[in-house]
């Protein structure tokens, strides 16, 4: 059982670690599918709280891969996990690295930037309904989400403190009965 | 282990130069890495000047996975071969992990209580709002020409309302963006 989670976990996040074009917030949808609708290893609600504290933590936001190898099989899960997510995109970091330098090609660097960004761009979008309606937070969590969007699409502040207010909002909508 | 001659005129940096430096990058990077990483890689340890800066997030972008861990694979690699990658690529991970092993003890500890549950589901919602908010920012930003706001929406369609699996859907994306984009560059 325990050597069938590690081999899920391998499995998973490193096939998702060459899909993720432009990072983790390209590929929330596929952790979603695969965790929470093939694998059923958490509900969705889980899975959007996992996903709201990787996005607290510091660090490049593939740990939300690392944080759900921690769920699924505490330390060593998370350690497998990690490291799943890692080695396949940075290999071929390396390769295309030493590939470049060897033989140049800024042409296909472009070319593959203008073919994948609006791709990633587009996936980035996707992410953010499948976290919203994992959240499942009703009326009051769709307008949380809203405004945040809003902020974010406005201003450059740090993330951190949309979603500190977001989840202050959250608990005082609760407290006085309306969440 | 291959290295390149970077045609800098500053010294190279040795490994506990990259390990202090991504270490830095990883602890700083509360809310998003990527402005960090530029003002240590080239203001502070100026590692790299502007130009290759933006060179080398031009090749991050093109390359799946997070683009600080490219960009610490890259500069490793650049520096001090594979062992500079990897020292890079630790160091980077380093402190974020432990970080994240703290909050997620911190919500075991907690996750039984309603209230700790609730402020975790407004989080969540806000965190979904971030995300929601990033992805539109970036796309009217990016100044897509036509057939990539067609590639973005299909891209967002297949995945995010139709949740169809994502293998599948970049077999067919990726080499019809790539068609898009040569064809795209030609008239340029």
């Amino acid at each position: 059982m325990e050597r069938s989670v590690f081999f899920q976990l391998v499995v998973t996040f490193g096939t998702i670690s060459l899909m993720a074009i432009g990072g983790a917030n390209a590929v929330v949808p596929e952790i979603h599918r695969q965790v929470v609708d093939i694998l059923g290893w958490m509900d969705a609600p889980t899975f959007a709280r996992l996903f709201a504290i990787a996005q607290t933590a510091p660090g490049p936001n593939i740990m939300l891969g690392s944080i759900i190898g921690w769920h699924v099989a505490g330390v060593a899960g998370l350690l497998v996990a990690t490291i799943a997510l890692l080695l396949p995109s940075c290999l071929l970091a390396l390769a295309s690295s030493r590939g470049l330098q060897r033989y140049g090609g800024s042409r296909t660097v472009r070319i593959v930037t203008l073919a994948l960004v609006p791709i990633a761009l587009g996936l980035m979008l996707a992410s953010g309904v499948v976290a919203t309606l994992a959240a499942d937070a009703g009326i009051v969590g769709y307008a949380i989400t809203a405004a945040t969007a809003l902020v974010t699409y406005r201003s450059k502040v740090n993330p951190l403190v949309p979603m500190a207010i977001g989840t202050l909002a959250y608990v005082l909508a609760w407290s006085v009965g309306i969440a | 282990m291959s290295t390149l001659e970077t045609a800098s005129e500053a010294p190279r940096p040795s490994l506990p130069d990259l390990f202090t430096g991504f270490l830095k990058i990883g602890l700083m990077g509360f809310g998003g890495v990527g402005p960090v990483a530029r003002h240590i890689i080239v203001a502070e340890r100026n590692w790299l000047d502007d130009r290759a800066y933006a060179e080398l997030m031009g090749i991050c972008q093109a390359l799946p996975g997070a683009n600080t861990v490219n960009a610490a694979v890259m500069l490793g690699d650049r520096f001090r071969g594979g062992t500079g990658a990897l020292t890079c690529v630790f160091a980077l991970m380093a402190m974020p992990l432990l970080c994240l092993v703290a909050l997620a003890n911190g919500y075991d500890a907690v996750s039984g209580h309603p209230l700790a549950q609730i402020a975790l589901t407004g989080a969540a919602a806000s965190a979904a709002g971030l995300i929601l908010g990033t992805a539109l920012r970036l796309l009217t930003k990016a100044g897509l020409a036509r057939w990539a706001w067609l590639m973005a929406a299909a891209a967002f369609v297949a995945v995010g309302l139709l949740r169809l699996p994502m293998l599948p859907t970049l077999l067919v994306l990726v080499p019809l963006g790539l068609v898009a984009a040569t064809l795209g560059a030609r008239r340029i």
